[in-house]
């Protein structure tokens, strides 16, 4: 253990960051009930919403539309979960700060943050295609499961933010119940779980400006070619920066009280 | 190991590894640093004591870049230590709690190694801090002493120049303390600068060449450890009498305290490096007295002494 002092290079941050993603996933991996139960529900929400109704599950066309509302509602609870309430508990940990005056700065554990829980996220999504694939009439090419994928990371940005605003602005133990009151209601009014053409008009119109409900019509527009309504894009890039300031603003805040 | 009073002169003449320079930090209305200025030069072990909220830990906390000095500078071998290539020579050592409980202890060691150009390899970390057989265990199934152990091996891992410990053997029993010591000892050995945070005076006694004492935000004393100690080995006799007490010999300081709550004789706290003498003294000049009890002077009575180390003083307070 020697003082010596040596001129090797520092490693490089993007050795840096392949380094906070491993060791952040391997913090969360070993909590398997922390992986499972982001698998389980959307599971079950398979079963009950979907495989039962005939109507549904007997038609290719519908079939896709009720895996892709499940997938993004997969995607979304993993992203409030995994960003909002892992965030708000990393940040009442101890080893925080110890990690953050190791020689590295900010990026790499953003990074890894990020990187995990699109992991965790596309976890997420496994099992309701797979129940999709065996138990509906669901039976999308490869391609279109790719495009969907893609499709899927992309639409999951403002969720990100949204996590990401709420595990910066909370701790952790009112983090919890906030991601849940936001998730179900925004899953529902977004028709992750009923189909929106099931809604009155009223809700439809609320429908549209959420960012669940232009996530959803903007994956289902890739997956099936049913065009999504006309201002989608225009919702979810809205939010997507709506979310970007709050996140900012909880992240500067949380180094103004904690690291002044 | 003893430094005359030239030694500080010439180990700021040196380069710094260390530099505060009249930092002020406040939170909120508390003011947790006060214009303070530190140097600590390579290969000194400088401990740090004071009361808990001194301003100890804030101190740490600027010279690892956690936190932003209000007013004056912090440099860590010459630069910022909020640019994280300045930290590359930094060691420190999460607190004992903060370890992550679902990652192995060979798997932290490997996490926080790999973000130095140069570290210690994992096994021969382990090795030294009688951990090798806990590579596989999960931190949080790890005893207290052991996370400590931990703490204090994590901080050595990237080879640093310069070490932070803050309290790092608060909570543990002698055997594990006296390890974690030879520890930090065998790297100050090898050239090694530590600044560590106690309120145990026996740790700083222990490892110390030069004490700084901090209380209030404010650096009340900066001296070589012989120095100190000498401040610090005074014994307090307490005692009850209506004479001036103050006056026999071998009292570095007295304090009457008036008691109104009390009726009778008010009492003395008499400061003497020799308590054994100063109690025959007493006995034999036939002075009535009662209540006689003799301590240790309290850390918080060692720092007033450091700071008032002009001979003889007498204050009259009245009590609360």
């Amino acid at each position: 253990m020697s003082a010596a002092t040596t001129t090797a290079a520092r490693p490089g941050v993007l050795t840096l960051c392949l380094l906070h993603v491993r060791f952040q996933f391997l913090e969360t991996v070993r909590v398997p009930i922390a992986v499972i139960g982001n698998l389980v529900f959307p599971a079950l929400a398979m079963f009950f919403f979907v495989v039962p109704q005939d109507a549904v599950a007997g038609d290719p066309l519908q079939s896709t539309v009720a895996v892709a509302s499940l997938s993004l509602f997969a995607v979304c609870s993993a992203c409030l979960f995994s960003y909002g309430v892992g965030v708000a508990e990393d940040r009442q940990q101890p080893f925080d700060p110890f990690v953050r005056a190791l020689p590295a700065g900010p990026l790499p554990r953003m990074v890894g943050r990020i990187v995990n829980g699109m992991i965790f996220s596309l976890f997420g999504v496994v099992p309701v295609v797979l129940i999709g694939w065996l138990f509906t009439a669901a039976a999308p090419s490869a391609i279109q499961l790719l495009v969907g994928v893609v499709t899927l990371v992309v639409v999951a940005v403002p969720f990100t933010l949204l996590g990401l605003a709420v595990g910066y602005s909370l701790p952790a133990k009112a983090a919890l119940p906030v991601v849940q009151v936001i998730l179900f209601p925004l899953a529902f009014a977004g028709g992750l779980f009923l189909p929106p053409f099931l809604f009155p008009a009223w809700l439809d119109t609320v429908s549209e400006l959420t960012p669940t409900r232009a996530a959803r019509d903007v994956l289902v527009q890739t997956l099936t070619g049913e065009p999504a309504y006309a201002y989608a894009w225009v919702v979810l890039i809205g939010w997507a920066a709506v979310f970007a300031a709050l996140a900012v603003a909880a992240y500067r805040r949380d180094e103004g009280r904690r690291f002044r | 190991m003893t430094e005359g009073p030239g030694g500080a002169a010439a180990r700021r003449a040196g380069p710094t590894l260390v530099e505060v320079d009249r930092v002020t930090k406040r939170f909120g209305d508390v003011t947790a640093l006060d214009d303070v200025s530190l140097s600590v030069g390579p290969g000194e072990l400088v401990g740090m004591l004071g009361p808990n909220g001194a301003g100890k830990s804030t101190l740490l906390s600027l010279v690892s870049g956690q936190r932003r000095p209000d007013a004056g500078t912090v440099r860590l071998g010459g630069g910022d230590p909020r640019d994280a290539a300045s930290r590359v020579p930094l060691g420190l050592t999460p607190q004992e709690t903060g370890l992550p409980p679902t990652l192995r202890v060979g798997e932290v060691v490997e996490f926080v190694g790999r973000h130095y150009p140069s570290r210690v390899p994992t096994a021969e970390l382990l090795d030294r801090f009688g951990l090798a057989d806990l590579a596989k265990r999960q931190t949080g199934s790890l005893s207290g002493g052991q996370k400590r152990r931990l703490a204090v091996a994590l901080s050595l891992v990237g080879r640093p120049r310069v070490v932070l410990l803050d309290e790092p053997t608060t909570g543990l029993d002698v055997g594990a303390r006296q390890a974690l010591w030879a520890a930090i000892r065998e790297y100050h050995a090898d050239g090694g600068t530590v600044l560590l945070t106690s309120h145990y005076l026996e740790e700083v006694q222990e490892l110390a060449q030069r004490v700084v004492v901090i209380d209030r935000g404010v650096v009340r004393a900066d001296a070589p450890l012989e120095t100190a100690l000498a401040q610090v080995a005074l014994r307090r006799v307490l005692v009850r009498s209506d004479a001036p007490l103050d006056a026999l010999p071998g009292v570095v300081r007295a304090e009457r305290v008036a008691d109104p709550g009390t009726a009778g004789d008010p009492r003395w706290e008499l400061y003497t490096p020799d308590a054994d003498a100063l109690v025959r003294e007493l006995v034999t000049s036939g002075t009535p007295f009662h209540g006689l009890e003799i301590r240790g002077a309290s850390l918080e009575e060692a720092f007033e002494q450091m700071v008032a180390h002009d001979a003889v003083r007498t204050d009259e307070r009245s009590a609360r």
